[in-house]
């Protein structure tokens, strides 16, 4: 990266005396590197960004007012209503998972360990739909607990709990894979000296190993939260549809395209793109943030 | 390390004995773990014990089930493949150029991570439809892609984009200049020098993105469905084919079909595995 680095044209210098003036096999030519650069930004226009681009586009189309009469709709502000409550409770639920999750495998030796670590990361390799369906089979009207709900009272599947459980089980993974190689690459040194010199445990944690993980901590609440009010595929399985009830604001977004909505379908899906944009920006901060910390830290021999 | 002093102690024993809070975590881990996931996975399988070997078979490979395999599992290929040039390509143009613009494009590329599935699902059927951006420019030529297999291809090209470029950019970061350097002063051409210096140190990332977005896709239901028409035996995904079955109130057949999908995923999930750690082995022997 550097253009100061003639080093290695040093070494070689006392046997050719006048190197030749053909460029070393390190660079491509300059037609190259801006047709590579045309390729990818066209590829990424394409795919990522007309699309992102389109979502605004359509859901202003019809002017401000429509769009905020569709963001403002009893039903739209319901569905926003329901996919904050079930971020509110599915994200405080992992966090406390991922820090528990975290502190046991990076802070001791156990055997099992890396398939407790795999076992984390199952619900990312299951499909949403699947994600769905385990609670439809365990507390749905033919499920495990079915009948005994019934006879009880209970609603889990078509009804909020189970939106909550899905998402749950969707967004279990995120804070405790961002936290598991971060606490382990900062070893158990700082923990042991605090509590060799009388700390207990929970003084250790908050004074010791929250600020040095709390980046980290954020990234993954970030990410988690990013899903939790996104998730589509396995709410869909278990919400039912009922209006005003239980939609989130993907599926009132779907509700409204397949009436032919179009207006007020890409206006509540412009309030998910701009919590896309939010959690990108987020992100950059934290990256931000970690990558001095990381190289303040290399500097250090 | 006083860490690694012992690893084989018996089974959920802590080796380290210094720091407190060892079966508080632990216990809750599990038990987080067993009530969230676990538990709930393994009623998939029991359900479907239920059906007998044949009874499970016949409907594994019913002619609609197989169709929606050969979609799903053909289309996830090809966009994983389409990811796999291309993402080579972004990884390689934002590491090594400089052009303006460049942290932002960077920024976005997790795009696809971030952005919810039904969301992207309603831009790209919007985009294609017949009167959208690029329905409007391709179906006068002949290219359908609304409603059609090719739509599912575009979806899950859309989703798997970040896989690829997330994979191979750390390693094309960490790549030693010097490599090329010495390279060139052998007289080897660049085009020489990608292939026998570049492309065998960041294969491994390669192929590590190449499954992340192909098991990424198998299961993708969200972007899928608004531009796939959903026609059964031409344009069904699996994973909609067990909410059909789900919504016929057919909770054998659908978690049968579940199951299957769930031991490929766990196949996959392994392989991404053994692919990571090949990977982290020929990054320690670079550094």
């Amino acid at each position: 990266m550097d253009p100061a680095t003639p080093g290695c044209a040093d070494v070689t210098a006392p046997s050719v005396p006048n190197p030749p003036p053909r460029p070393l096999g390190t660079d491509e030519p300059r037609f190259v590197r801006w047709l590579l650069i045309a390729i990818a930004l066209g590829f990424l226009t394409l795919f990522l960004f007309v699309p992102l681009l389109f979502v605004f586009f359509e859901a202003l189309k019809k002017g401000i007012g429509v769009y905020l009469a569709a963001i403002t709709d009893p039903d739209a502000v319901d569905a926003i209503k329901l996919t904050l409550l079930t971020a509110l409770i599915s994200v405080p639920l992992n966090l406390v998972f991922g820090v528990a999750a975290a502190w046991s495998i990076a802070k001791f030796n156990f055997r099992g360990k890396n398939v407790l670590t795999t076992l984390i990361d199952l619900p990312f390799s299951v499909s949403p739909v699947i994600a769905g369906l385990i609670f439809v089979l365990l507390f749905g009207l033919q499920g495990w607990f079915g009948p005994w709900l019934r006879e009880h009272d209970v609603k889990i599947i078509f009804a909020v709990p189970g939106i909550v459980l899905a998402t749950v089980f969707v967004t279990f993974p995120f804070v405790a894979r961002e936290l598991i190689p971060l606490m382990q690459a900062q070893g158990t040194e700082q923990e042991e000296a605090a509590t060799v010199l009388g700390a207990n445990g929970w003084q250790t944690f908050w004074r010791i190993t929250l600020p040095n993980i709390k980046w980290g901590l954020l990234y993954g609440v970030i990410l988690c939260n990013a899903r939790a009010m996104g998730e589509f595929g396995a709410v869909s399985v278990v919400s039912g549809h009922i209006r005003g009830s239980t939609n989130t604001l993907p599926l009132q977004a779907e509700i409204l395209y397949n009436e032919y909505q179009f207006s007020a379908a890409f206006a509540v899906a412009s309030l998910l793109a701009l919590l896309a944009l939010v959690t990108l920006a987020l992100k950059l901060v934290v990256e931000r943030n970690t990558h001095s910390r990381q190289s303040s830290l290399e500097q250090v021999p | 390390m006083p860490g690694s002093r012992a690893t084989r102690t018996g089974v959920l024993r802590a080796s380290n004995r210094v720091l407190p809070g060892f079966g508080l975590s632990l216990g809750y881990t599990l038990v987080y773990l067993s009530l969230i996931v676990l538990i709930p996975l393994s009623a998939a399988f029991i359900k479907t014990a239920q059906l007998s070997w044949l009874q499970f078979f016949a409907v594994v490979t019913a002619p609609r089930v197989m169709a929606s395999y050969r979609l799903t599992f053909g289309a996830s290929f090809g966009a994983a493949l389409i990811n796999t040039v291309f993402g080579l390509l972004v990884a390689w143009v934002l590491v090594r150029y400089r052009f303006p613009g460049r942290r932002l494009v960077d920024a976005l590329v997790d795009l696809p991570f971030a952005l919810p599935t039904a969301v992207a699902g309603i831009a790209l059927a919007g985009l294609f439809s017949a009167n959208g951006w690029f329905g409007s420019l391709l179906v006068p030529l002949g290219i359908k892609v609304a409603f059609t297999p090719l739509g599912v291809l575009v979806a899950l090209t859309f989703i798997g984009l970040p896989f690829v470029v997330r994979t191979v950019q750390p390693v094309l970061e960490e790549l030693p200049r010097e490599l090329e350097e010495a390279a060139a002063t052998l007289g080897a051409s660049r085009m020489e020098i990608f292939r026998r210096v570049v492309f065998p140190i960041v294969l491994p990332s390669l192929l590590t993105g190449f499954a992340l977005a192909f098991a990424r896709a198998i299961g993708e239901y969200g972007s899928v469905i608004f531009i796939a028409g959903n026609m059964p035996m031409v344009s069904e995904i699996t994973p909609l084919l067990i909410i059909t079955k789900l919504e016929q109130y057919d909770y054998a057949g659908a978690t049968a079909i579940a199951v299957v999908m769930l031991v490929v995923s766990f196949m996959l999930l392994l392989a991404i595995n053994a692919l990571q750690a090949w990977t982290r082995r020929r990054q320690g022997a670079l550094t």
